[in-house]
């Protein structure tokens, strides 16, 4: 019972706060709740007894979330609203609305799932943390280097990508110019 | 009593979600947002299904796909960077520059 209110509470907020940050104009407004639904999400996990994913879920993204919100901060005046045009609305709605049909019907359709045998089960006599580690560092252990590497490499690529031509600044020349604005009213 | 389908569906709802974002954004930024959102209907999918056939696999690939979103927003926001110091604007449509 206190399963079924849980999830049907969260899903309900999580889907909300997303068609938020998809429809909504202004960028703060869109940002915040796309935090707020990636903190949501996790609630599903601790539902689902994947305690450590959970965990992830909430450093990773609220690390990256804030990551964004920075580049939005640089990127945008967020108390203006974001100029998108669109030419045509009913193209878009009309495709993301066949897309999410096709979706729907593939995952009612009933799932041919009594042979499925589990590869690594769950036990009860250790927690969800250490079962994680045994499996991620035994029989998943090259993936999980070559993961390693790949964060590496992005880590690499991002700070050459972002540093070059640092000299020139963003916000800089906006200042300037906001900086001749008022020289010029005075 | 909740059910795996009540998940898989949930995960759909997200996802298509996402694609209505994806196809309706014109902000490179606010493309991002939805695809970190396709990315995390994904690993709720993936959770209910480790949940429900007892198989720790499903949590471990979603493990490994937060990696991947994380190098995505990293080296993503590294060209983003560069694009709006060359162009002084994120917008799709400023990407447009082989047709013709």
């Amino acid at each position: 019972m206190v399963e079924a209110v849980a999830f049907y509470l969260f899903a309900a907020l999580t889907i909300a706060m997303f068609v938020i940050t998809v429809m909504s104009k202004n960028a703060l407004y869109a940002m915040s709740s796309l935090a707020a639904g990636m903190i949501f999400i996790s609630a599903f996990f601790f539902l689902l007894d994947a305690d450590f994913l959970g965990v992830v879920q909430i450093i990773v993204y609220s690390g990256a979330v804030m990551a964004l919100y920075a580049f939005g901060m640089m990127f945008f005046d967020t108390t203006k609203d974001v100029k998108e045009k669109n030419p045509s609305k009913k193209i878009v709605f009309f495709l993301s609305g066949m897309i999410a049909l096709l979706l729907v019907v593939i995952l009612l359709t009933p799932i041919i799932s009594d042979k499925v045998q589990a590869l690594y089960p769950m036990s009860d006599e250790i927690g969800n943390t250490e079962a994680v580690g045994i499996v991620l560092f035994t029989k998943y252990l090259v993936p999980f280097e070559v993961a390693a590497i790949m964060l590496l490499v992005a880590m690499i690529a991002g700070i050459i990508l972002a540093s070059k031509r640092m000299d020139e600044s963003i916000t800089l020349k906006i200042d300037q110019e906001i900086e001749k604005e008022q020289k010029g009213t005075e | 009593m909740i059910t795996l389908t009540h998940y898989l569906i949930l995960a759909a709802i997200l996802f298509s979600i996402a694609l209505v974002g994806i196809l309706r954004r014109k902000n490179l930024l606010m493309l991002f947002f939805a695809t970190e959102i396709a990315l995390n209907a994904v690993n709720i999918a993936l959770a209910a299904i480790s949940k429900y056939y007892g198989d720790l696999t499903g949590q471990l690939f979603a493990f490994f796909i937060i990696a991947i979103a994380a190098s995505e927003v990293a080296v993503g926001l590294g060209l983003l960077i560069i694009w709006y110091k060359r162009r002084g604007t994120i917008d799709l449509d400023s990407l447009q520059s082989m047709n013709g």
